[in-house]
């Protein structure tokens, strides 16, 4: 299992702050993809956005960076504290 | 440097003076001590702002703080740093952001103050959300001024 993370903008427009996915995808892209099936607000939102920033156990990530069982999985728009 | 609390993710409020004390607290070589501190502003974008919304990602924001700070120790000979940021509701003029940082001589602690919160603002996993006086909400975007800011401290 793989817990995943919505935040702010994402965790509106998608409806949920977290869920547990079942750990069959290898890479970030794997899962973005399997997640993007889900409707056009999933494929906007982690597919086909350019800005979409990605977290994988508290660390910038990448859409090729890999994933196993146990990881937690961060999705979020551009940063806007300060 | 870990028993003092160098990075703090809290909802009060805090108090520049005691907290800029307590960073210099047992450093009798300090010199300098810069501070920033950030503030809500009334209007955004040419809109009104009644309240501002503060939400971040536990463990990452404390991780992200913490290495934007050791990487400015890394860079500029200083002695101690501090970087307070508030979560939750805030209204115009309230206080966000504190950086303060103490070094030896002033050029670096103002570089390094500069520099932390120029990747504060592009690194940490911070997000706001504006209401209007109409009750409507908006999430605020990215600023590309940002990504440039950030980008005159690269190496």
């Amino acid at each position: 299992m793989v817990n995943v993370l919505y935040f702010a903008s994402f965790r509106e427009m998608l409806g949920k702050a977290n869920e547990q996915i079942d750990a069959e995808h290898s890479t970030v892209e794997c899962l973005i993809e399997s997640l993007a099936t889900r409707g056009e607000n999933w494929q906007k939102a982690l597919l086909e956005n350019k800005n979409l920033q990605i977290a994988v156990n508290h660390d910038v990530a990448q859409r090729d960076t890999q994933i196993k069982s146990g990881d937690e999985v961060a999705f979020f728009p551009p940063v806007t504290g300060g | 440097m870990s028993e003092f609390p160098y990075v703090k993710i809290q909802e009060e409020d805090f108090d520049l003076t005691s907290e800029v004390a307590a960073l210099r607290k047992g450093h009798k070589d300090i010199g300098a001590v810069v501070s920033f501190v950030g503030t809500v502003r009334d209007i955004n974008e040419g809109d009104e702002v009644s309240i501002l919304e503060l939400e971040h990602y536990p463990e990452m924001t404390e991780k992200a703080l913490e290495k934007i700070r050791l990487e400015a120790h890394q860079r500029w000979e200083l002695e101690s740093s501090l970087i307070i940021h508030r979560i939750g509701k805030m209204y115009p003029t309230d206080q966000i952001v504190l950086v303060a940082v103490s070094s030896r001589h002033r050029e670096n602690a103002f570089y390094a103050s500069h520099f932390i919160m120029d990747y504060l603002k592009t690194n940490a996993p911070f997000w706001k959300k504006e209401t209007f006086p109409d009750g409507e909400e908006r999430w605020v975007d990215a600023r590309v001024t940002d990504k440039e800011a950030e980008k005159r401290w690269m190496k």
